[in-house]
């Protein structure tokens, strides 16, 4: 068990790495996903089946969606700013 | 100040936060140790009141006091982010077409998945004293299965589905609901939020008293308060445009 | 367990609970999209669920979900920090929709969201 949590561990931060390094909104919509994914694997190891069903819901389908809405609409505002100037 | 100026303070700080976290963490009792005196009486208050799921009996029982706070910051966040997204004088509501095609797997997996969703997080919610869940989590679980219809392309039967208006006021009932269980916990015992109800056998679906009803009261909370959130991020990316001045309005229906 | 070994294991998920704070951290302090700042704004904020569940493991304890398999004798983990997390990944995510309306908001006024070009108030 140690050692499964310690590469879960690991995981995780590289993870997280992944994250925060991604330049592109976008693209990190996609990262945060899979994030939350590994988030929810450790919490199982970890013993906590509650916060693994919290997480997952929320970490892997709604924050993402609502990352990549919000994308939408403020490249459709940045569009129409270049067009004006 | 420049940019390296910023970076270079950002070292610094960071070192500093480093170097003050390590010497904390060196400091905590082991990782997997067995010495945790909060989870010992937690466990026993939890059994005493007949809870199989002592987390939440902590959340709707020992500290409903925490969680009553915790929905209030939703329900005031969820409040903001439709105060802030509301349609502006210069944004027009268009209808929402079928968009990209969705391929036939993708929307034969979400007919099928959905009612399954759904049913899963009313379980959730219901089951939330005696298997791992609560209200937060089947709230989110059933929300999340209701959007499903948006991935599979239906976004015009998700807007059927989901009338605004009725989520928009069964958030606020949930958060209610939620006090005046406490508040009858306060007549009936003269403490608020006192589980007033009688505990039952462990893990039967009837114990742990209003453990119960407050975890259905946070679960309508909870869907509400994300299919709300859901609703005004997919209102603005995909149904309103910006019409940047009247005369323009033509162009802007022409493309 | 003793040796340099069993000492890294005692401390590597705080370490690493700590690391994910600080990485969020890092990732807002250079962002170039305000929309990437929120994203690891989320990221610093699971950094803290990893650190308080680590707190709350015991080696060999079960999920504090009594029943059948877990009896009274059973060592279970600590549900107090299961509680507090659970709720603050809900609650937080209103939160993390409520600043992604608001970056939504300064695109619509400001028509940029790079943090570098919005360092002017508005004149």
């Amino acid at each position: 068990m140690i050692i499964v949590i310690m590469v879960l561990s690991t995981v995780v931060l590289i993870g997280a790495a992944v994250v925060v390094f991604t330049r592109t909104p976008a693209r990190q919509a996609v990262t945060l996903s899979v994030y939350g994914l590994l988030l929810t694997v450790l919490f199982v190891a970890l013993q906590a089946p509650d916060v693994a069903l919290s997480q997952l819901a929320v970490g892997t389908a709604v924050v993402p969606l609502m990352v990549m809405l919000a994308v939408r609409k403020v490249v459709a505002y940045r569009r129409t700013g270049r067009d004006d100037r | 100040m420049s940019r390296t100026v910023r970076m270079i303070m950002l070292a610094v700080g960071l070192l500093g936060a480093a170097g003050v976290l390590g010497a904390g963490v060196v400091g905590l009792p082991a990782f997997g140790g067995d010495r945790h005196p909060y989870r010992d009486l937690a466990v026993s208050a939890g059994l005493q009141r007949a809870t199989a799921n002592v987390v939440s009996s902590i959340n709707f029982d020992q500290r409903a006091l925490d969680t009553f706070g915790e929905e209030t910051i939703l329900v005031a966040s969820v409040a903001a982010v439709a105060a802030l997204l509301r349609p502006s004088r210069t944004e027009r509501r268009r209808r929402v077409g079928s968009g990209l095609p969705v391929l036939e797997s993708t929307r034969l997996l979400t007919v099928i998945f959905f009612p399954v969703t759904v049913l899963v997080g009313i379980d959730v919610v219901a089951h939330g004293a005696i298997t791992p869940g609560g209200g937060f989590q089947g709230g989110v679980v059933l929300a999340t299965g209701l959007h499903l219809l948006y991935v599979g392309g239906r976004y015009r039967l998700l807007e059927r589905l989901r009338p605004i208006r009725i989520f928009e006021i069964t958030e606020g009932v949930g958060l209610v609901i939620f006090i005046a269980i406490g508040l009858a916990g306060l007549a009936i015992a003269g403490q608020l939020f006192r589980n007033v109800l009688s505990y039952g056998q462990l893990a039967q679906l009837t114990s742990s008293g209003t453990v119960v009803l407050l975890s259905c009261a946070v679960g309508m909370a909870v869907v509400s308060s994300v299919v709300v959130l859901l609703a005004g991020f997919l209102e603005q990316a995909l149904a309103l445009v910006e019409v940047s001045e009247p005369d323009q309005s033509d162009e802007e229906a022409a493309r | 367990m003793t040796g340099p070994f069993a000492e890294f294991a005692h401390y590597y998920p705080y370490g690493v609970a700590g690391a994910i704070v600080l990485l969020g951290v890092v990732g807002i302090a250079i962002s170039r999209d305000l929309v990437h700042a929120v994203v690891c704004l989320s990221v610093c904020q699971s950094g803290t669920y990893v650190f308080l569940l680590a707190v709350g493991y015991q080696y060999g304890g079960l999920a504090p979900i009594f029943g059948a398999t877990v009896h009274r004798s059973t060592p279970v983990v600590d549900p107090v920090v299961q509680a507090l997390s659970l709720t603050d990944i809900v609650v937080s995510a209103a939160v993390t929709s409520m600043l992604l309306a608001l970056v939504i908001q300064i695109a619509k006024r400001r028509r940029t969201v790079d943090p570098d070009e919005l360092r002017s108030l508005e004149g």
